[in-house]
C-alpha cells in the first residue's frame, strides 16, 4: 500500500522536463561579469529588474514603511497581529486603485471585490478551487506560461485543453481555434469551465487585440463559462497601442451588472510590474460574491504577509510615486526589447511583434536542422551549452510549432544583453555554412509542419528544481 | 450547469456555525477600557500579545534589518526578487536553532528538512496534499482546533476520524479510544493514512504525555502505513520546558531513527503562537521523508513566506541572546497569566483542566449547565456572549463529545481586562447560583437524559446562511 498521496508520486506537479536542465546548468556556472565571464547568462528568468531604483529610493524617502511604523509610531503589534483574510483594507484600496491607474482610469476595480493571495500563483490555484472540479477543463491559448500545467492541475485536478494558435496570424486567437479546443474537450469526456488568458501574453509580449477579447467574451457568453484574465503583465505594456483589459471591453460592450460579468475575472500580481516576486503579492478581482467569499476563505492557505501588506499599502497610495513608476517601467522596457529586437536582427534572427512583457517571442526556426521538436530540443542544448544562454524552448510552452523560444530581457544590465546578443551573432554565423546545406531539407520538412505537441513528455529523474518563474 | 465548484459552495470551509456568532457579536460590540467599557470582551482568540515589549524594543536595536539591510548594506534588490521555494537558507538555519532551543537543545533540527509555508494553516493543508487522498481519513484526538474541519478536509478532501477523549482521565488519549477510531474509520470504508496530533493540546491546554505518545507511537511502529503528523505550534508556550516532550524526542530516545518509523513522523511548526506573529504568516513543515520535503517544498510556491518577513525573521532568530530571553520570559508571563485566570475561577467556583501550556484554559462549567446536553451549552454559551459579555469557546465547536466545557484565553488582554472578565463572569455565577438553587429538582429530572446522540457531533452542522465571516484564528 503506498504511503505518499498520488499528487506525491506522480509528477503532475510538471517540473521533470529537460527544460529545467537549463536551469540546471545555469546553477552549475553562472554568469558574473567579473568573477566568471564565461559563465552562462540566464534569459529564461522572466524577472523585471529595470525600476529597482525609483523603489529603492522611495524607501529611503519614506523609512516608516519599512521600519514597521505610522507618523513615526511604531504599529508593530497591529501588524503582527493582523491576520484578517480580508486584508488590509487601505492596501486594498491602493491595489485597486493601482490597477485602475495602469487601465489609464478607463475602468474601476472596487477593493471589495479583491481578495489577496500569496502570489498569482496562489491566485489562479484558488480560482480554480473554486470554478472546476476534478476533472473539469479550461481551455488556453497556446503557447502559455509552463508553470500552468501546475498552478491549475496540480492539486485541483483540472485539466488544460490547449487553444493552438499558429505564427500564421500572430498565435492569435480564432474562432475556429477556440471551438476546436471546446469539441476536443468535449471528445475526451471533459467539461469545459472556462476560458484562462494571459494579457499581455506569456511568453508572446502582445496584447489581445479587440478583435480576440470581443471573440472571447462572446464565446463565453454563449456556453455559460468563465473567462479569467490573468494581467500579471499589464504594466509592462510599452507599446504604441494602449493595454485594453477584458474588464475595458465589458464595459464598452455595456456588459457590466450582468450575469455575463459575473463570470469574467482578473488575476494580477506585483511580481512583474513592480519586480517584487519575493514578496508575494497576488490578487483575485471578480464580481462574482459567492467567488470572491470562498476565495477570501481560501486565502487563509497563502495570506500575503501584514508587513508586506503595509508596505506596499503605503509605496502604492503614493499617487506621484505610481505615476512616475508606471511611465518610467514602460520607458525603460520599451528601450531594452528594442535593444534586444535589434541586436537579434543583426543576427538575421526576427522577433514577434510585440508590444509588452520582459521577454521576446524569437524565431529561429530557421536555424532549426529539421521542423521538428526533436531539432528545437538539439538547438536548444546547443545554446544552453555551447552559447552558454538559457532561453526558453517553445515545446515547454506548448506552442504547436517548432523553433520558437522566449528569451527574456530585463533581468539583466544592457551589458549583459549585448554580451548574449553577441555571442548569439557568433553561433549563427558559425552555423550558417551549415545552414545553406540544410535549407533544401528545411523546405521539404516545413509540410510536415503541425507536430502533436498535447502531452510534452520530457521526462528525466526526479529531481529537485528551481521553480519555474515566469 | 452548475458555475461554480462544490468547494465553494458547499460549506465544508466549516465557517457557517454558530460558533462564529460569538465573532459577530464581538465585532458589533468590542470591548475597549475607555470606549467601549461595557463592550464584549474577546477570550476566543489564542493570541499571544504577552511580549511584543521584547520584539519592539529588539526592532529598535537593530533597524537596519526591517530597513531591507544586511551589515550595512542594502540588500532589497535581493530580497524583492528571492522567491526560492526552498526559503532564505539563513532563515531556515535560525528557524531549525529555535526550534531546537524550544525543546531544551535535547533533539536537533536539519534546516534541509524544513519546509516553509504561510503559517501553519498552509502547513498542514500541505501535509494533508501528501500524505493523503481524496476519501482517506487521518485520525485527531478530540476536542480539537475547529480550523481543522477547514485546513485539513476542505480542499484536499480528506476525511477526519475523532478519537474520543474523556475528561475521565483528563481527555487524554488512551490505546482504547485510538482502536476504536481505527474501526470506526474502516467500518466508514476509509483508508486511515495518520494520526494528528497537536502537542501542546489546543484546545485543552497540556502537553501529550509520554504514555500517550508511547501508545502513538507503537500504533504507528505496528501499522507501517500510518503516518502521525505533531503540530507543535504552541511549542513554546510550555511554563516548564522540561514538562515537553517532542515527537522528535521520542524518535530519538527510543532509537527509531533508523526505522521506516522516522519517515512517517512529521512537525508543523509556527510563529504566531509563541512569537506572537500571526500576521506575518509564517509555519513550517518538518519531516525526515525526503520525498515528502520534495512534494511539500513545490507545493509551498503556493503559499511561500515574504522574502521580507524571512529576512527580518532570520535576524531575529539568529540572535541567540534574544531568543534565550524571550522564551524564558515568555513562559514566565504566560505561567503568571494562567495562574490568575485559573485562581480568578476557582474563586467563582469553576474548575479547570490542569493545564501546562498554551494561551488558553479548558474550563469546566458542566456544573453550570441546565442539563447534560450541547443544547444547554449552547444556552449557557449564548448567556456569556450576550450577558456577561465574554467571548469565549464553546467544547463542542472543538468536536468534544461531553458538554458543558469551554475554551477560555488569557494572552491576548490586558491583565485589568482579563480582572474584569473574571468579575462579570463572577456577577453571573453568583446571580444564577441564586436562581440555580430553585431549579436544582428540575434538573433532577433530565439528568437521565444525558448523552445526547453522539453523531450529531460528527458533523457539527450549526448552519447558518453562507455569509461572510471572520477567519478562525486558533
Amino acid at each position: 500500500m503506498k504511503q505518499l498521496s498520488t499528487k506525491v508520486t506522480s509528477n503532475g506537479h510538471g517540473q521533470d522536463s529537460s527544460y529545467f536542465l537549463g536551469w540546471e546548468e545555469y546553477e552549475k556556472n553562472p554568469y558574473d561579469e567579473i568573477k566568471n565571464p564565461n559563465g552562462m547568462i540566464q534569459m529564461g528568468l522572466a524577472e523585471n529588474q529595470l525600476c529597482f531604483d525609483l523603489i529603492e529610493s522611495w524607501l529611503v524617502k519614506n523609512p516608516d514603511a519599512a521600519s514597521l511604523k505610522r507618523n513615526g509610531q511604531s504599529i508593530f503589534r497591529e501588524l503582527a497581529l493582523f491576520q484578517d483574510y480580508h486584508g488590509m483594507p487601505e492596501f486594498k484600496k491602493a491595489m485597486a486603485e493601482f490597477m485602475e491607474e495602469i487601465r489609464g482610469n478607463r475602468v474601476t476595480f472596487d477593493p471589495k471585490k479583491i481578495v489577496l493571495a500569496a502570489g498569482s500563483t496562489s491566485a489562479n490555484e484558488t480560482l480554480m478551487f473554486c470554478l472546476a472540479e476534478p476533472g473539469d477543463a479550461f481551455l488556453l491559448p497556446t503557447p502559455y506560461y509552463p508553470g500552468f500545467d501546475r498552478d491549475l492541475k496540480w492539486r485541483t485536478g483540472a485539466e488544460i485543453v490547449p487553444i493552438h494558435c499558429s505564427s500564421s496570424n500572430g498565435f492569435q486567437i480564432t474562432e475556429s481555434a477556440l471551438l476546436q479546443a471546446y469539441q476536443q474537450a468535449e471528445k475526451l469526456d471533459l467539461k469545459v469551465k472556462g476560458v484562462l488568458v494571459t494579457n499581455p501574453s506569456n511568453p508572446l509580449g502582445t496584447a489581445l487585440t479587440r478583435r480576440e477579447l470581443n471573440l472571447l467574451v462572446d464565446f463565453i457568453t454563449s456556453k455559460n463559462i468563465h473567462l479569467i484574465s490573468d494581467e500579471i503583465y499589464s504594466g509592462t505594456m510599452f507599446g504604441f497601442e494602449q493595454f485594453i483589459s477584458v474588464m475595458d471591453v465589458l464595459k464598452d460592450k455595456k456588459l457590466e451588472n450582468t450575469e455575463v460579468s459575473k463570470r469574467v475575472h482578473v488575476v494580477y500580481s506585483l511580481s512583474k510590474d513592480l519586480g517584487l516576486p519575493g514578496f508575494r503579492v497576488g490578487a483575485i478581482y471578480s464580481n462574482d460574491e459567492m467567488i470572491v467569499s470562498a476565495a477570501t476563505k481560501m486565502s487563509s492557505f497563502g495570506l500575503v504577509s501584514s508587513q508586506t501588506q503595509y508596505l506596499l499599502s503605503a509605496l502604492l497610495s503614493d499617487k506621484k510615486f505610481t505615476s512616475q513608476y508606471l511611465e518610467e517601467n514602460q520607458k525603460r522596457l520599451k528601450s531594452r526589447q528594442r535593444r534586444l529586437v535589434s541586436g537579434l536582427e543583426s543576427a538575421g534572427i526576427t522577433c514577434l511583434r510585440s508590444s509588452a512583457g520582459l521577454f521576446c517571442w524569437v524565431d529561429m526556426r530557421h536555424l532549426l536542422d529539421t521542423n521538428t521538436f526533436e531539432a528545437e530540443l538539439d538547438l536548444w542544448k546547443k545554446i544552453v551549452y555551447n552559447v552558454k544562454l538559457n532561453i526558453s524552448p517553445g515545446s515547454s510552452c506548448h506552442c504547436t510549432e517548432p523553433g520558437w523560444f522566449r528569451v527574456c530581457f530585463a533581468n539583466m544590465s544592457e551589458d549583459t544583453l549585448d554580451l548574449a546578443l553577441k555571442r548569439l551573432k557568433t553561433f549563427v554565423e558559425s552555423t550558417d555554412c551549415g545552414r545553406m546545406i540544410s535549407r533544401s531539407s528545411h523546405e521539404r520538412l516545413k509540410s510536415l509542419r503541425k507536430k502533436t505537441v498535447s502531452n510534452w513528455v520530457f521526462r528525466v529523474s526526479w529531481t529537485d528544481r528551481v521553480p519555474d518563474e515566469r | 450547469m452548475v458555475l461554480l465548484s462544490r468547494k465553494a459552495t458547499c460549506n465544508s470551509h466549516g465557517q457557517d456555525s454558530s460558533y462564529f456568532l460569538g465573532w459577530e457579536e464581538y465585532e458589533k460590540n468590542p470591548y475597549d477600557v475607555i470606549k467601549n467599557p461595557q463592550g464584549i470582551i474577546q477570550m476566543g482568540l489564542a493570541e499571544n500579545q504577552l511580549c511584543f515589549d521584547l520584539l519592539e524594543s529588539w526592532l529598535e536595536q537593530n533597524t537596519d534589518v526591517a530597513c531591507f539591510k544586511r551589515a550595512g548594506q542594502s540588500i532589497f534588490r535581493e530580497l524583492a526578487l528571492f522567491q526560492d521555494y526552498h526559503g532564505l537558507s539563513s532563515f531556515k538555519n535560525a528557524l531549525a536553532d529555535f526550534m531546537s532551543e524550544n525543546r531544551g537543545n535535547r533533539v536537533s533540527f536539519d534546516s534541509n528538512n524544513l519546509v516553509l509555508t504561510a503559517g501553519a494553516t498552509s502547513a498542514n493543508e500541505t501535509l494533508m496534499f501528501c500524505l493523503a487522498d481524496p476519501g482517506d481519513a487521518f485520525l485527531l484526538p478530540t476536542p480539537y482546533y475547529p480550523g481543522f474541519d477547514r485546513d485539513l478536509k476542505w480542499r484536499t478532501g480528506v476525511e477526519i476520524v475523532p478519537i474520543q477523549c474523556s475528561s475521565t482521565n483528563g481527555f487524554c488519549i488512551t490505546k482504547l479510544a485510538l482502536e476504536e477510531a481505527y474501526e470506526q474509520a474502516k467500518k466508514l470504508n476509509l483508508n486511515v493514512k495518520g494520526i494528528l496530533i497537536t502537542n501542546p493540546s489546543n484546545p485543552l491546554g497540556t502537553t501529550t504525555t509520554q504514555t500517550e505518545l508511547n501508545i502513538l507511537f507503537d500504533f504507528i511502529t505496528k501499522n507501517k502505513n500510518i503516518h502521525l503528523v505533531s503540530d507543535e505550534i504552541y511549542s513554546g508556550t510550555i511554563f516548564n520546558s522540561s514538562e515537553f516532550v517532542s515527537v522528535m524526542e521520542i524518535l530519538k530516545n527510543n532509537q527509531l531513527e533508523n526505522t521506516d518509523v522516522l519517515n512517517r513522523v512529521h512537525i508543523v511548526y509556527s510563529l504566531s503562537k509563541d512569537l506572537g506573529l500571526p500576521g506575518f504568516r509564517v509555519g513550517a513543515i518538518y519531516s525526515n521523508d525526503k520525498d515528502v520535503i520534495s512534494a511539500a517544498t513545490k507545493m509551498s510556491s503556493f503559499g511561500l513566506v515574504s522574502s521580507q518577513t524571512q529576512h527580518l525573521l532570520s535576524s531575529l532568530l539568529s540572535d541567540k541572546k534574544f531568543t534565550e530571553n524571550y522564551l524564558r520570559e515568555n513562559q514566565k508571563r504566560l505561567k503568571n497569566r494562567q495562574r490568575k485566570l485559573v485562581l480568578g475561577l476557582e474563586a467563582i467556583g469553576i474548575k479547570c483542566l490542569k493545564s501546562n501550556a498554551g494561551l488558553f484554559c479548558w474550563v469546566d462549567m458542566r456544573p453550570l449547565l441546565s442539563s447534560k446536553t450541547f443544547e444547554a451549552e449552547k444556552d449557557l454559551w449564548k448567556k456569556i456572549v450576550y450577558e456577561v459579555k465574554l467571548n469565549i469557546s464553546p467544547g463542542s465547536s472543538c468536536h468534544c463529545e461531553e458538554p458543558g466545557w469551554f475554551r477560555v484565553c488569557f494572552a491576548n488582554m490586558s491583565e485589568e481586562t482579563l480582572k474584569l472578565a473574571l468579575k462579570r463572569l463572577k456577577k453571573f455565577v453568583d446571580d444564577g447560583n441564586s436562581k440555580r438553587s430553585c431549579q436544582k429538582s428540575e434538573s433532577q429530572k433530565l439528568k437521565g437524559s444525558r448523552k445526547k446522540t453522539m453523531s450529531n457531533v460528527s458533523n457539527w452542522v450549526f448552519r447558518l446562511s453562507f455569509h461572510d465571516r471572520e477567519a478562525e484564528e486558533r
